[in-house]
């Protein structure tokens, strides 16, 4: 089918990375631990994707992300614990329902507030990650098992590489075809100049709407992903601070490029791990002081990101690779 | 058969009157010029008829239909174009992609082509594409289709504008202030340009322009704009001689055509 | 009686938490009226206040009446400090680049602090100066340190309005929150008068962090982002950009806020400040005294 044959080389590097890290994974060069950074550097790809698409492309400002990541990764886990679910083939359709959750809270909130101005709709946006992370300390109110503050706990251990890197190929793929089609046009064209965008025949509120409820579905998509990789869920994992992290990715990565987000999510999984483990315990705290002076200093150097509009020959990410 | 139709516009902003009681209509294939001081409300009218800005009175026709309830996006369904005074190109697309996205905009293929890559992807986008490019090829910006928007030089950029607005195939161009900013040269070749387009295309064309000499050689009519209101009306040569017209000029434009 | 005396201690209580966001808030819409940006770091600058303040009377045993003006001054100072090493630079940047710097200076305020050789991430016991009384009126009890509050808050307010409406800084502030070139065209000092908000604004909320220490005397380096997102979210309320607005706006959230801890559950607190929010954004935008209405 034309999906495959359009991304050859795309698809190639990525059956070439699958079997390197299998290779890696079973020969016991890495700790459980490692490999499940590994993982989850594959889940904040993904994420991060979605805000990319959301806020690289279509220009609107985000800063509730973690919101919907969170929504993806409880609506999983709660429908799994309902279902019984404890293996792969009952677990995907798991994983495409806490997307399609995400997604559809997204379009409910989209619907109203992306007609706001970008630091108003920042601010509804920060507003409401909040309340999802509200809502998610008192969720054990409402539904017991879902553990409120104390935390969600007993996710059966089901994403392994393959699913976890399989999964981040094919929606990159999907998001590849979307951005390098009309939509991603018309996307690019509104993050530009919105006003001049409606004068040419593209239905802003549509497109917008489109960007934010594929983006929010991503992020869902992701939080799945987490729930079933560490088995374990509290509130505070899906907080500003998250919502932060994906931007930070976005943002360094360069908006408006997929190939940076593949690089800057790494990067930066690598980077706050790598502290974490080579930094002596004493300054250990000083992570966090670090981080946010690298942030300005990349705003002030190139405050489109690093890597902005630019893919990468080489993934075969570009337009018709 | 009347293009365009405009009965009674009025619109005012916080008690200035932008627009004041405005009535006009432009013939099918006819140019109609429109000019005025600064600040007389033309770039306003534009913004009324594209439904940028609701009237607070009055209703503008196209082809016989009430553009009231329509919103803007379904202008370039309709057939109604524009370009902007101060430019308003696709910056950080690529001149080929500021006259593709139009297009496509008018239709296309749908989301389960685009994300499958099938067939009515691949014909939409090379239609799309080759549409572009003759358009390009006739604006005499062949061989800049991969360049950033924003990297052409000032005269190229208003050429690129003009091109986006054709690209829908338009039967009404509003055009608002082609010539500002350019030099005599560039006049004269706008002039040529816009010229060609009115030969080449068949489509009814109003232009806003301050440069005398450029409405004065283009219109059928030309409608002279004051504080909102139309001071006069009628051919480039009476227009030229109307009393109300010097007086809101003060004569020095007059003079240099 | 019981009933109304209940309700009128908690709206008592709910004008002092009030009080506090309303100084922050201030700050908020000064700062957005003048460079349309949302100072992320403001609530961290708040938080500076509170911890200047119990460094002061903790360590140095400062007498109270110099506790209020120092603090101010060093709040001010880092409010001055931000705007120009990280503001300044990137006044011309997107808009998407200043919101993230300044969620990064505010990053860096808690976490700096928050390093154990300074503050640590723990709760500090805040030291109030003085002893804490309550004098019994016929429906309800005030307490000093509300009365305090309400005095200079008031008394700030007071100033405030001097400078604003009755200072050519103040009309210097407003005609740039009009229209920023115009008025450097008019020969206003663009640069000192943003300068002049920031100092300001920064003042206020060095206030309000020591008066919400001696109301709620348990200070943490964290403690001014929820205060922050809420005064900013008064703010909105109110009118951004608009003054009174913010006073308004703070003094309803603190209200609201007071009544749905006592009434419902202290947990959804917060919760319910963003449903708030989310009406203000969808019915009105520009806020109750707003004229900020713009068009995509």
């Amino acid at each position: 089918m034309s999906f495959f044959t359009n991304a050859k080389r795309f698809l190639l590097c990525s059956i070439v990375v699958y079997f390197v890290l299998k290779g890696l994974f079973l020969s016991g060069l890495l700790t459980q631990y490692i490999q499940q950074i590994i993982l989850f550097s594959f889940v904040a790809i993904l994420t991060s994707l979605g805000l990319n698409v959301i806020y690289g492309y279509t220009g609107q400002f985000s800063l509730g992300h973690a919101g919907f990541y969170g929504i993806g990764a409880y609506t999983a886990a709660y429908l799994g614990a309902v279902f019984q679910v404890d293996n792969v083939f009952s677990f995907l359709p798991i994983l495409a329902l806490g997307g399609a959750a995400a997604g559809i809270v997204g379009y409910a909130v989209g619907v109203p507030i992306l007609r706001l101005r970008d630091d108003f709709l920042a601010i509804a946006t920060l507003g409401f990650g909040i309340l999802v992370k509200v809502l998610l300390d008192n969720s054990d109110r409402a539904i017991e098992v879902l553990g409120g503050s104390r935390g969600f706990i007993g996710i059966p251990k089901i994403v392994n590489l393959e699913i976890a890197f399989f999964t981040m190929v094919f929606l990159i793929l999907v998001t590849r075809n979307l951005i390098f089609s009309r939509y991603g046009l018309f996307w690019q064209c509104i993050k530009d100049d919105e006003l001049a965008s409606t004068a040419f025949g593209i239905n802003t509120a549509r497109m917008k709407l489109m960007a934010f409820t594929f983006g929010c579905f991503l992020a869902g998509i992701g939080g799945a992903l987490y729930a079933y990789l560490y088995s374990f869920l509290h509130p505070s994992n899906f907080d500003f601070l998250r919502s932060i992290d994906f931007l930070i990715i976005v943002i360094v990565g360069g908006m408006g490029s997929i190939t940076g987000t593949i690089y800057a999510g790494l990067l930066w999984v690598a980077v706050i791990e790598g502290l974490r483990i080579g930094l002596p315990a004493q300054a250990l705290e000083f992570r966090w002081v670090l981080i946010p002076i690298f942030l300005v200093v990349v705003m002030m150097w190139k405050p489109f990101g690093l890597l902005a509009r630019k893919e990468s020959k080489f993934l075969g990410l570009g337009r018709d690779a | 058969m009347k293009a365009l139709e405009v009965r009674g516009l009025k619109k005012s902003f916080g008690g200035v009157q932008a627009v004041d009681d405005l009535d006009f209509f432009v013939e099918e294939y006819g140019t109609l010029g429109i000019i005025g001081p600064n600040g007389a409300g033309k770039t306003t009218l534009f913004n009324l008829i594209t439904g940028i800005y609701k009237p607070d009175a009055g209703r503008v026709t196209f082809f016989g239909r009430h553009l009231d309830r329509v919103p803007v996006h379904q202008l370039s369904h309709l057939g109604i174009a524009r370009t902007f005074q101060n430019l308003r190109l696709f910056n950080s697309l690529t001149v080929l992609q500021n006259l593709t996205a139009p297009i496509l905009g008018l239709e296309g293929y749908g989301l389960s082509s685009a994300v499958f890559r099938r067939r009515r992807y691949f014909d939409g986008e090379r239609s799309a594409e080759e549409k572009a490019r003759m358009l390009l090829e006739f604006f005499e910006l062949s061989g800049k289709e991969e360049l950033g928007a924003n990297s052409l030089p000032y005269g190229e950029q208003r050429k690129l504008e003009l091109a986006r607005a054709l690209s829908t195939s338009p039967r009404l161009l509003l055009i608002d202030e082609p010539g500002a900013g350019m030099n005599p040269r560039e006049i004269r070749d706008l002039l040529k340009i816009l010229r060609q387009v009115k030969e080449h295309f068949r489509l009814t064309i109003v232009v806003i322009e301050h440069q005398m000499g450029l409405i004065m050689n283009l219109s059928d009519r030309v409608l002279a704009m004051d504080f909102g209101e139309k001071i006069a009306e009628g051919t480039p040569s009476e227009i030229r001689k109307d009393r109300k017209v010097i007086e809101a000029y003060l004569g020095d434009e007059l003079v240099t055509c | 009686m019981d009933f109304l005396s209940y309700i009128l201690q908690q709206f008592i209580n709910g004008l002092q938490l009030g009080a506090v966001y309303a100084l922050i808030a201030l700050g908020y819409t000064m700062v957005y009226g003048v460079l349309r940006l949302i100072n992320f770091a403001h609530g961290d600058v708040f938080m500076f206040g509170a911890f200047t303040a119990y460094y002061l009377i903790a360590k140095w045993d400062v007498p109270i009446y110099l506790v209020f003006p120092i603090t101010m001054a060093v709040t001010a100072l880092l409010g001055f400090l931000i705007e120009k090493i990280a503001y300044k630079p990137l006044r011309s940047a997107p808009k998407i680049a200043l919101l993230i710097t300044a969620v990064g200076v505010s990053l860096f305020l808690e976490y700096f602090l928050s390093l154990e050789s300074l503050f640590t991430p723990n709760y500090i016991g805040f030291p109030r100066p003085f002893e804490v009384t309550g004098y019994e009126l016929p429906l309800f009890t005030v307490t000093n340190v509300q009365i305090i509050i309400f005095a200079v808050t008031a008394l700030s307010l007071l100033l405030l309005y001097l400078l604003i409406y009755h200072t050519k800084y103040g009309r210097a502030m407003r005609a740039l929150s009009h229209d920023r070139e115009i008025a450097s065209l008019m020969g206003i000092p663009v640069d000192g008068i943003i300068s002049f908000t920031f100092i300001v604004g920064a003042a206020l909320a060095g206030l309000g962090g020591i008066l919400y220490g001696f109301a709620y005397p348990q200070i943490n380096v964290f403690m001014g982002i929820m205060p922050g997102i809420k005064s900013f979210i008064a703010a909105v309320l109110g009118g951004i950009g608009i003054i009174h607005g913010a006073v308004l706006g703070g003094l309803i959230i603190g209200i609201s806020e007071v009544f749905v801890s006592a009434f419902l559950s202290s947990t959804l607190r917060d919760g319910v400040i963003f449903f708030v929010l989310f009406l203000v954004l969808l019915l009105k935008p520009s806020g109750i005294f707003g004229k900020w209405i713009d068009k995509v």
